[in-house]
């Protein structure tokens, strides 16, 4: 190997240690970042200020996308508006049924919740945000939201879309979030399935699908069954939509049957999305005994 | 036998440091362009460090590699070290194999970066997979490859402002 950096220098020419010992330096700083970050979590102040130094290259990055995108829409045309605004109030007259009937339905609960002396679902406040963009790691599915601490936003909220949930803020940076999709291999919902209320827990599978793990191979599951919240978890709110059945394998070999998703929301899209508030304020427990006790609260339980 | 011949190489003036550093700084800024799930868009940073640790082994080294892979790591919004090991190895193959590499016309260098960066993306997918990430698919690869095809270009621009001459003379070649 030919090298000037890799031969000892003469001592008046003295530059520091020699190369592998500094590779080996920055390589064992690099794995304690990696072990800390990945065991303990305990980097996240050192990665918000990293992202405040960064937050202004990062918008300006985004901007030329974003001007493209409002050029695109300045040129779209009067008929693609005209076509959406027929849609969305033919939309709105179908789902304006059940609107209606869901006060009716919502009054009626409430009776028949008082009646068996259950505990009232509460009401959740909840915010609008934007997609920014989707994050450059390819190894996770990940969005940044338009914001973050400044208009209170906090980890462990639910995110959704006009559809159903499409994932969980997971990192809060001041002016940014960052949200785990249900699509994510970390990250996991507890959900229901609407035809017979069997209960589970859903994880993303890769390749944008999602997959119902640990039930036996004799489940009663079909494909084509809705999924939906269960709420049992207290972080997401029952019956939010979450996923569709699209294929079961039953191989006898295996103890537990192979159950394939794919998400109802529009997961891997960019829009207007609604973060929803806090289900209730949690006890003043110990963080440690808070994550052993939920272990499917997202990616925080699933780790 | 493959003779050094330096054919390639002219005569150039000394790099000035800041515009390393801004050609850096652009780089981060063309990896913050949000692309969404596209495949093959290239790691401009890991070439453009590359490039500088081949061309100024004394200027640039592991430290920056070190701290620009800790930026590059937030901003992807990645694990705290994933691309501050990966960084750090490609700056230290880069600049040991310094002398090497500017011996060769730049397509075959171009050809011998490849190995590099492919050796970089595969440290950072054993970093995540070794801790149960979901595997990206092969075309995670493909950013390496177009990469490698930007070697040449990128070649010619950074070592645009050494091209300069120092004083404007009509009369010399340079």
């Amino acid at each position: 190997m030919i090298s000037v950096v890799g031969h000892q220098p003469p001592p008046f020419f003295h530059r520091g240690p020699a190369p592998f010992a500094r590779l080996m330096f920055f390589v064992a700083l690099s794995l304690l970042l990696l072990v800390l970050d990945l065991r303990f979590h305990t980097l996240e102040l050192a990665r918000q200020g990293v992202a405040l130094v960064t937050y202004p290259l990062q918008r300006l990055a985004n901007a030329p996308l974003e001007g493209l995108e409002s050029w695109g829409n300045y040129f779209s045309s009067l008929v693609t508006l005209e076509k959406e605004n027929t849609g969305l109030r033919r939309q709105q007259l179908t789902t304006a049924n059940l609107l209606l009937r869901q006060e009716h339905l919502e009054l009626e609960n409430q009776r028949l919740r008082a009646l068996l002396d259950m505990k009232a679902r509460q009401p959740v406040t909840s915010q609008v945000a934007e997609i920014l963009y989707a994050a450059r790691d390819p190894f996770a599915r990940r969005v940044i939201l338009d914001k973050g601490m400044q208009h209170d936003i906090a980890t462990g909220q639910v995110v959704i879309d006009e559809l159903g949930v499409i994932g969980q803020v997971t990192r809060v940076f001041p002016m940014l979030s960052e949200v785990t999709l249900i699509t994510d291999k970390d990250q996991a919902v507890p959900v229901m399935i609407v035809r017979n209320g069997l209960r589970s827990v859903l994880f993303g599978a890769g390749a944008g699908n999602l997959e119902l793990r640990f039930l036996a191979a004799n489940a009663d599951v079909q494909a084509g069954d809705v999924l939906v919240t269960s709420g049992l978890d207290e972080v997401y709110l029952p019956g939010l939509p979450v996923a569709k059945v699209t294929r079961v394998d039953r191989d006898t070999s295996y103890a537990f049957a192979r159950i394939l998703c794919e998400p109802i929301p529009g997961v891997e899209r960019n829009g207007q999305v609604l973060v929803l508030g806090r289900r209730e304020a949690l006890p003043p427990a110990p963080p440690e005994l808070e994550s052993k006790d939920k272990p499917s609260k997202g990616r925080k339980g699933a780790k | 036998m493959m003779q050094p011949t330096h054919g390639s190489n002219r005569i150039l003036r000394p790099v000035r440091d800041w515009f390393i550093w801004l050609t850096l700084l652009l780089a981060m800024f063309f990896n913050m362009i949000p692309f969404g799930r596209f495949p093959g868009i290239p790691d401009a940073v890991a070439l453009v460090l590359t490039f500088w640790c081949i061309r100024e082994p004394f200027k640039i080294g592991m430290a920056a590699a070190f701290l620009i892979g800790i930026v590059m790591d937030v901003s992807s919004a990645s694990v705290m070290g994933q691309h501050s090991l990966a960084y750090v190895l490609l700056a230290f193959t880069a600049s040991g194999l310094s002398r090497r590499f500017l011996q060769f016309p730049l397509l075959q260098q171009a050809l011998q970066i490849l190995p590099l960066l492919l050796a970089a993306q595969l440290v950072m997918l054993a970093a995540r997979m070794s801790v149960g990430a979901e595997f990206p698919g092969m075309e995670y690869f493909l950013e390496s490859f177009s990469a490698a095809l930007l070697w040449y270009p990128l070649t010619y621009l950074l070592l645009l402002p050494q091209y300069q001459p120092i004083e404007k003379d009509e009369n010399r070649p340079i």
